[in-house]
This record gives C-alpha cells, sequence and structure tokens, in this order.
C-alpha cells in the first residue's frame, strides 16, 4: 500500500513539474530559445502572489489574473526587445541573455525583499485531502494542479492547430524566413509565444510556490531544473510529452521517498540521465511539433 | 536613367541594384524595370547573381546600393512581411514547406497574413490557390510527405495564396522530370494569362521560352543581355557568357 500510494502521489506530483515543463518546451519548441530563466519566471510569479496576499489581501486565485497577464507581457517584451536581437548574433546569444535574466532576478527580489520565505497560504487547501482507499489519500491542492496541468496542455495544443496564431506559431518553428514571405511579422509570431511561455510559467510559479508553502528568491534554480528534467524525459517538442515526463519525474521522486527521504532528488536525476543515455528523443514520439 | 514615363507604367523597378558579401560582389548594378502583366525570364550562368537578385527584389536580402520600387513605392527598406502584403509572392529553388503543417495550412498562411484575408475568405482563398497549383487532391496531406512535384507545386500555391501582382520564380522546373515539368509550365503559363506579373529564374531554358516574352541574361552580377527570347539566347553576349571565351 505505501508503494501504492507513493505511486499516486508521485503521479500527482508530476502535474505542477508538467505545468513548469510547458512553458519552457513552448519557448523551445517554437523559439528554439532554450530559456535559462524560466525558474525565476516561476518564482516572479510566486513572488505576485505572496505579495498580492501579504500586502493586498488578495486570495491567491485572484492573484493569477494579474500574474498571468504581467509576465505574458514582459515575455512579449523581453523577446521583441532583447531576445529577438540577440537571435540575429547566434542561436548561442539568447542562451546568454536568459542566463543573464536568471542572475538578475533573485538579485533584484533578495534587494526589494529579503531571502525570507515568502509564505503563501493556501487557506487549508495544502492540507485538505480525499481518502481513495485505506491508506491511500490524494491531497486536494496536488489534484487542482493535475487538473489544471492537463487543462493547459490541451488548451495549448487545441490553441497551436486550430487557432491562426497557433498555425504561424508551428509555422514559425518550420520556417520563418519563409514565413516573412506570406507576409506574416515573424518576430510578432515569435513575440506572442514567448508571451504564452512566460504566462505560463508564471502560473506553475504560483502552484509551485503553493505547494511548498511559500517562494525564496533562490527557488527558480531547483524549478528550472525539474521543468528540464520533466522536457527532456518525455521529448523535445511534444506537449504531451510534457505531462509524461513530469509524471516520470514525479513518481520516481516519490517511490525514492519510500526507499529514503534523502534519495527523491538523486533517483529524479538519475532516472533523467537514464533517459538522456538510453532515450535521448524522450520517452514520448512527438508527432505534432510545437 | 529612367524616363519618368517608363517609372509609371513599371510594376517593378530597380535602379543601380548591388549586393555584396564583404568583399565578394555578386551583383554590381543592376537596373531592370518590369511593366504590369510581363513575364520575364532570367538566365545566366550560376554564381551570376540571378537568385540574389529575387532576394534583394522581395527583401530577403538587403542591397548594398540601389533602389528597389514596387507598384511606385521605394521599397528598399521595407521589411519582406511588408512586401509579400504590398504583392511580391516568391518561391524558393529548394522548396520550403511548413512541414507540419497540411497542404491546406500552408496555403492558409499566405492566405490570411499575405492576402490580408479572414475566416471563410482566407479558406476560400487558400483553396484557390490550391486548386490554381493544381493541389486540390492533397489538401489534407502534411507538407512534409510531399514528394518534389509537390513540394514545388506547394511552394506556387503558397505564393499565390497571398494574392501577389508580382510572382518571383526561383528554379521551379529544376529536378523535375519532363512531363512533371510541361505539366508546370501548363500552370505558370495559365496565371500569366491571369495577367500575373512574373519574373522567372531558371536553368531549363525551355521552360522559359515557353512562356516568358521578355528575356533577360546575367553575368557576374550585372544584366549583359536584354530582349525577346530567341533574340538574346542567340546575342554573342549571351553564348560567350555560357560558352566561355576561351573555348
Amino acid at each position: 500500500m505505501v508503494v501504492v500510494n507513493a505511486l499516486v502521489q508521485g503521479i500527482l506530483l508530476g502535474g505542477v513539474f508538467a505545468m513548469a515543463a510547458l512553458g519552457l518546451s513552448i519557448a523551445f519548441g517554437i523559439l528554439r530559445v532554450v530559456n535559462l530563466a524560466h525558474g525565476e519566471i516561476m518564482t516572479v510569479g510566486a513572488y505576485i502572489a505572496a505579495i498580492a496576499l501579504s500586502r493586498f489581501g488578495v486570495s491567491v486565485w485572484v492573484s493569477l489574473l494579474v500574474a498571468v497577464p504581467l509576465l505574458g507581457l514582459a515575455g512579449y517584451w523581453v523577446q521583441r526587445a532583447m531576445l529577438q536581437r540577440a537571435l540575429r548574433i547566434g542561436e548561442l546569444a539568447p542562451l546568454l541573455v536568459t542566463f543573464g535574466i536568471a542572475i538578475i532576478i533573485p538579485n533584484v527580489l533578495i534587494e526589494l525583499f529579503t531571502t525570507n520565505k515568502q509564505a503563501i497560504p493556501t487557506g487549508g487547501l495544502a492540507v485538505s485531502s480525499i481518502s481513495l482507499v485505506e491508506g491511500v489519500n490524494v491531497g486536494v491542492l496536488p489534484l487542482i494542479t493535475m487538473a489544471v496541468a492537463v487543462a493547459l496542455i490541451a488548451a495549448t495544443q487545441l490553441y497551436l492547430s486550430k487557432t491562426r496564431n497557433g498555425r504561424y506559431m508551428r509555422a514559425a518553428a518550420d520556417d520563418w524566413e519563409t514565413l516573412r514571405l506570406m507576409g506574416v511579422d515573424h518576430r510578432r509570431v515569435y513575440a506572442l509565444a514567448m508571451a504564452m511561455a512566460f504566462g505560463i510559467a508564471a502560473l506553475a510559479g504560483v502552484f509551485f510556490g503553493m505547494r511548498q508553502g511559500g517562494v525564496t528568491p533562490y527557488d527558480g534554480q531547483l524549478a528550472v531544473l525539474f521543468a528540464f528534467e520533466a522536457v527532456i524525459i518525455g521529448g523535445l517538442g511534444s506537449l504531451w510529452g510534457t505531462l509524461a515526463g513530469g509524471i516520470v519525474l514525479g513518481v520516481s521522486q516519490t517511490l525514492a521517498g519510500v526507499v529514503s527521504p534523502e534519495l527523491p532528488l538523486l533517483v529524479g536525476n538519475l532516472v533523467f540521465l537514464a533517459v538522456l543515455m538510453f532515450r535521448p528523443t524522450g520517452i514520448v514520439q512527438s508527432k505534432v511539433a510545437v | 536613367m529612367t524616363p519618368p514615363t517608363a517609372t509609371a507604367e513599371a510594376l517593378l523597378e530597380v535602379d543601380g541594384l548591388a549586393k555584396s558579401y564583404g568583399a565578394l560582389d555578386v551583383l554590381t548594378g543592376v537596373d531592370l524595370a518590369v511593366p504590369a502583366g510581363q513575364a520575364l525570364g532570367i538566365v545566366g550562368p550560376n554564381g551570376a547573381g540571378k537568385s540574389t537578385l529575387l532576394s534583394v527584389i522581395n527583401g530577403t536580402e538587403r542591397a548594398t546600393r540601389g533602389v528597389v520600387r514596387f507598384a511606385g513605392r521605394d521599397v528598399t527598406s521595407v521589411s519582406p512581411a511588408d512586401r509579400a502584403r504590398a504583392g511580391m509572392g516568391r518561391t524558393f529553388q529548394i522548396p520550403r514547406p511548413f512541414t507540419h503543417l497540411t497542404v491546406f495550412e500552408n496555403a492558409l498562411a499566405g492566405a490570411s497574413y499575405g492576402a490580408g484575408l479572414h475566416g471563410h475568405a482566407a479558406d476560400m482563398r487558400a483553396l484557390e490557390a490550391l486548386e490554381m497549383a493544381d493541389m486540390l487532391d492533397v489538401a489534407n496531406a502534411p507538407a512534409g510527405s510531399l514528394p518534389l512535384l509537390g513540394r514545388k507545386r506547394l511552394e506556387l500555391a503558397r505564393a499565390l495564396a497571398t494574392e501577389p501582382r508580382l510572382l518571383l520564380l526561383d528554379e521551379i522546373a529544376g529536378g523535375l522530370t519532363e512531363a512533371e515539368c510541361d505539366s508546370l509550365i501548363a500552370t505558370i503559363r495559365q496565371l500569366h494569362g491571369e495577367g500575373i506579373t512574373i519574373i522567372w529564374i531558371e536553368h531549363v531554358v525551355k521552360a522559359l521560352t515557353a512562356v516568358v516574352e521578355r528575356l533577360v541574361c546575367l553575368a557576374t552580377g550585372v544584366i549583359v543581355a536584354d530582349g525577346p527570347p530567341d533574340e538574346v539566347m542567340r546575342s554573342a553576349e549571351v553564348q560567350r557568357v555560357y560558352l566561355g571565351g576561351g573555348l
């Protein structure tokens, strides 16, 4: 029963990893930008939720209405003003730009809010649970997180395949130079994709923060690691792969936790390494490029 | 200098167009005026600057010197996307379909942005373009699955979906069998008949002369001959360029 419980918790833990991975996957799949600052964008999202609550008494759910569009706008601007210029220099330049952003953000957060953990209380949500069978309880928050992650992936998939802008994002991922000749300003398409990636990162950051009960300026480093691992395990460029990757990572961590509380991170990383070595294209074969 | 009357009539006009990559001068000063409705063929040996000329005309490459005027407007520093919306369509020598989109979605990309259409109107334009390029039967196939002729036709369909006034064709007949080539020629001739202005680079001279009424020969970045196709092909300049002075 202990193992079954660990499995169930692991699957649900995969929800938050998948959500974290989705934005990263979009940025890479459409823009070919490896966003090293993805974790820090998540952190900023979580900070907005924490500050909205502590300073203005706004609930976490309402703060999402601010955090997501705000970081979406930031993503649009970062792409237009910085990454697009960097792309002209070469493929490595955007990587360095995001690395720079990843350094700046925690320092700004420390300057503004110190290194103290900012609480993100969820009003008992984090501790309430539903009993499935004897010995297996599922938390309401992980359940909500998983539901949101699945809905988000489905919505993104639908957006990319059915809407005009979504089609252009896929086309831009294929060949932006040709897209220009169709009269499309590819820079706008790229910026929209980055806005999506940042917005989703903000959402993921808030859920990540809720799970941890709060957020510190350094949380991005771990978050981006999980996100990367989920993307690679699932398979680059596959949206549903991020969910599969998240779940595999989640299950490996919780199962390892059954053996010893010190093992989850290590085993998660080992599974990631094993996938890189034996199945570098990931466990889900991508039919549709993001 | 071109007289002002010619400027008013030409759909496309390039003046003193030059393009260099570092120390390499690919175009050294091209003057060309193409009246609306004309089908112009461009021939020339490899490295003559033909593809570069098309790229500078449609903006994928920036001119080092010179001016490109389209429909009376100076577009020299206008983005390729804006030029596409203004009515320049282009196909590439090596077809570049959006491989993860269907054939129809590829055409739709041209119709909705290039031609500025929405919803049903964009769908209809995309279908029309596919019909003009004889591709309706494969509309739902993934573009990545098409054979070479299909890819070439898709290049054409996608460019047509933008409702171009000027169509720039880059070696669209290259690599095709004779029968495939003939069917493509028939399609392009039909487009020309509908009044679309065409500038067509081609090594398959037979394909060109079947459609165009004017031929230009480009060599080492300048125009060395310009006139009716048979005259140009017979001219001493062109013979020298193709056969080489030393032979």
